[in-house]
């Protein structure tokens, strides 16, 4: 394992900076040196502007004289399962209509996926206000409603492949044998779909956790003074010019994070693929 | 015409066109240098076929493509030799003037004619460019236009408003050829110019080729794994294996007097049409009487395993959501016919004639209509679950070894598959069956823990085989089950079925497109074209005495290993 590890420096790094993220988040309280909507009479400069990074605040300050720094390690929180869960559940609800529409197609196939093409064709961010509206705003519901409008895409691209691999002829030598319907779908098919599935769910996250900012932009989102990485740059957006560390920091905390999930998901793909064995 | 070759004189030989000296070929691996060609040297004189002939990874096209300095330069390079074309070296040529010598002065064609022509230029404007590239753009139409009329294609001025998709495929062959020739070359590259083809298209090509070579005074290097092609063609062959030429000769005397070991090989591995003229059954490859035979005598032949009467077949013409019913088209259409156990039907035909979709329908595997009768049972209309029980008795070996193995799954489970579904057995009696199975097949029990892509294409196949084998069925379908194999492969893997069927009494329906296999495998065969059985009857009479014209035209397109009796391009 150490040795796969060695020779795969991507991977290494990759999974370090997800450590240290999630290390972050996990002991914020322990670390952050402020609390996280504690706004500080010193943080704030004499005319009412933030403060740039300094020995007092590692991160500087945000509008309202806050410490950024202990901001992020909380937001990272929120922004994880966001990104996590959100995910995972748009790329679960993919796989599953995206395979039983390729597997069955036709009638079923058919159905699901105009109902696929219809989500796809509504505007994402009005379908999130609707369901935020409906349901009361909750970190839980935010991840679900995000989950909703990302999973059909998901679902597009798993039908086409899977209606490829259902062409194939080891899955017709599997009929051939008398395998079901399910055996064929979860140990032939799904096991195929694995790669795409670790693809989209790495690559979303990061716009994941954009959408999950433009909804508390939108105030259906995350409730402040509760911070997360979307809303620290959605709230400060407007002091770019004035202030560029304060979108800088939690930026590159997004960037950071969605390709340390790239690296480990591309390494992941390769690891579990026996196809790769013995290939150099 | 004569019937043998015009002999090469042996005084004054004309200086060659194309001469490759001593060519040698690295690829770029992880590893480092690999060779891919080794010490390549062959002359190509004015009008003259030369053949490079053998199997796959010989290094046959790696040659053509290091001629036409097509070599993808990421992983291949030229290190040593001289490639000269009318005296003047080829290796490290700049681009520039390499591209004025394709097409100009060498041409080439590919074994795929769909995909080397483009989809969405017509054969007007697709021919019209290669002749303005090399010599300009007067009368273009015209010539194209010529050049269609000197490959005999027909309606030559409705072709040229076509696109690639309009023609068949012997029409894009011959489209490719005339691009090829249009600014006459002195040497044509064809690359296994004919094997994607039907074989009575083939033929077609390969009489247009030579007389091609005749008109434009073109020296062709046909590269081709068909020994039969090769005997039909060449002038001089060179055998290659391994990136070196094993053997290089005059084809009569390689054919009659080969002097290498492997030449000796590969001709033997060659089925020849007509080998089993006067006989009623497949050779044997057993010595001995098997358990099979002595302890149940009545039951070879006896038994009907799959019984099938007015088969139909038709895809499309169903409802789609929005009620409209597309235009059905029949596939197969009304056919009939019986295997007994330890029997073989060959269900021979060209693409296109409803073949495999027969063999597919007889397991059940997709819908029909008629009755098919499997092993007692009469499957139309049978669930899924009532189905199940019948599979164990019919299996079915693929054409691509490769593509009906999963490739995430390890050989050993891949096997053990069948035996899974049926529930037959606990893990360790598994395990032990498929070592046993992996050793009838003349594998070892340690390949199971390995994948699809760590084998060769003729060990993948034995995998194959071995699943097929698991539930010890009675039937087996074999779709075209070693076209996709090399020859010297392909006779193992047939020997092999053949002992297989001696010893279990296994019944196969055979379906190939190539006449030889046919006659090698059958006892029984059926003739299919467009969807219907021409002629039905036993191996002897369709193959010495056959009623149909078309079964008549199928066996006479064959091409014949043998350079004394060429019949294809000659006879005509």
């Amino acid at each position: 394992m150490f040795r796969t590890l060695l020779r795969r420096p991507s991977l290494l790094i990759g999974l370090i900076v997800i450590a240290l993220v999630l290390a972050g988040a996990l002991f914020a309280p322990l670390i952050a040196p402020y609390q996280p909507d504690a706004q500080m009479f010193d943080g704030l400069s004499l005319e009412g502007a933030p403060l740039p990074p300094s020995h007092q605040f590692p991160l500087g300050t945000d509008t309202l004289g806050r410490d950024l720094f202990s901001r992020l390690l909380y937001g990272a929180r929120t922004s994880l399962l966001i990104g996590l869960v959100a995910n995972g559940i748009a790329v679960l609800i993919g796989l599953l209509i995206g395979t039983i529409a390729g597997y069955f197609s036709g009638l079923v196939g058919g159905t699901l996926m105009r109902f696929t093409d219809l989500m796809m064709a509504f505007p994402a961010l009005l379908l999130a206000i609707v369901l935020a509206a409906l349901l009361h705003p909750s970190l839980w519901i935010v991840a679900l409603v995000i989950a909703l409008v990302n999973w059909a895409q998901v679902a597009r691209i798993v039908y086409t492949e899977t209606r490829s691999l259902a062409e194939r002829d080891f899955i017709l030598a599997e009929r051939a044998m008398g395998a079901g319907h399910l055996r064929i779908l979860v140990l032939h098919i799904l096991p195929h779909l694995v790669p795409t599935a670790i693809v989209w769910g790495t690559l979303g996250i990061a716009t994941t956790v954009l959408l999950e900012a433009t909804l508390s932009f939108l105030g259906i989102g995350v409730q402040p003074p509760e911070p997360s990485w979307g809303n620290i740059v959605f709230e400060s957006q407007s002091y770019f010019q004035q202030a560029p560390w304060l979108v800088f920091f939690p930026g590159a905390a997004i960037l950071m994070t969605a390709l340390a999930f790239n690296l480990v998901g591309d390494a992941l793909r390769d690891i579990t693929d026996p196809t790769q064995r013995g290939r150099g | 015409m004569t019937l043998t070759p015009r002999p090469t004189p042996a005084l004054a030989l004309p200086a060659p066109v194309l001469e490759v000296a001593h060519l040698t070929v690295d690829a770029r691996t992880p590893a480092g240098l690999s060779r891919v060609l080794e010490d390549v040297s062959f002359a190509l004189r004015p009008g003259e076929t030369l053949c490079l002939a053998g199997e796959s990874g010989s290094g046959k096209s790696v040659t053509s493509l290091a001629i036409m300095g097509l070599l993808p330069k990421a992983s291949l390079r030229v290190t040593g030799g001289a490639i000269r074309l009318d005296g003047r070296d080829l290796v490290g040529l700049p681009e520039r003037a390499m591209r004025r010598l394709r097409g100009g002065e060498i041409g080439m064609i590919f074994q795929e004619p769909m995909t080397s022509l483009n989809p969405v230029m017509t054969i007007r404007d697709q021919l019209t460019e290669a002749i303005r590239v090399h010599q300009g753009a007067e009368d273009a139409l015209a010539r194209a236009r010529a050049m269609l009329e000197a490959v005999h294609i027909s309606d030559p001025a409705r072709r040229l408003g076509q696109y690639p998709h309009e023609l068949s495929g012997g029409m894009r062959q011959r489209v490719m050829i005339a691009m090829a020739l249009s600014c006459r070359p002195k040497v044509l590259i064809a690359d296994e110019p004919t094997t994607a083809l039907d074989v009575t298209v083939q033929a077609q090509i390969l009489k247009l080729m030579r007389e091609l070579k005749g008109e434009f005074g073109t020296s062709i290097i046909l590269i081709t794994h068909d020994m039969g092609v090769v005997a039909e063609m060449a002038d001089r062959v060179a055998v290659m294996k391994a990136g070196r030429i094993v053997e290089q000769a005059d084809v009569v005397p390689l054919f009659t007097a080969p002097r290498e070991a492997y030449t000796r090989e590969l001709l033997a591995a060659v089925p020849r049409l007509g080998a089993r003229a006067g006989t009623d059954g497949p050779p044997r490859v057993t010595p001995l009487p098997t358990r099979f035979e002595t302890g149940g005598e009545n039951e070879a032949g006896e038994e009907t395993v799959l019984s099938v009467h007015n088969l139909s077949v038709s895809y499309g013409g169903a409802r789609n959501l929005f009620g409209r019913r597309g235009e059905a088209q029949r596939a197969v259409e009304g056919v009939s016919f019986a295997l007994k156990r330890g029997r073989t039907l060959g269900l021979v035909g060209e693409s296109g004639s409803g073949k495999s979709t027969t063999g597919k329908a007889a397991l059940g595997l997709i819908p029909f209509t008629g009755e098919v009768v499997l092993d007692g049972t009469a499957i139309a209309g049978l669930s899924p679950r009532a189905m199940r029980p019948l599979r164990r008795a019919a299996q079915m070996i693929f054409q691509d070894p490769y593509a009906s193995l999963d490739p995430r799954m390890s050989v050993g489970a891949a096997i053990a598959e069948p035996l899974v579904i049926h529930g037959i057995g606990n893990r360790a009696e598994r395990r032990e069956r498929v070592a046993a199975l992996l050793r009838r097949v003349g594998l070892t029990a340690d390949h199971a823990t390995r994948y699809p892509h760590e084998f060769s294409g003729g060990q993948r196949q034995r995998i194959c085989i071995a699943r097929a084998l698991a539930l010890e069925p009675k039937l087996i379908v074999a779709d075209e089950s070693v076209a996709a194999l090399d020859v010297s492969v392909r006779a193992r893997v047939l020997d092999l079925m053949l002992e297989l069927q001696e010893t279990m009494g296994l019944a196969y329906l055979f379906i190939s497109h190539d006449m030889a296999v046919i006659e090698k495998m059958s006892h029984e065969v059926a003739v299919m074209r467009a969807g219907r059985l021409v002629e039905y009857g036993t191996r002897r009479a369709i193959f010495e005495a056959p009623h149909e014209a078309y079964t008549r035209e199928l066996i006479a397109a064959v091409p014949m290993p043998d350079p004394t009796r060429r019949h294809l391009a000659e006879a005509g």
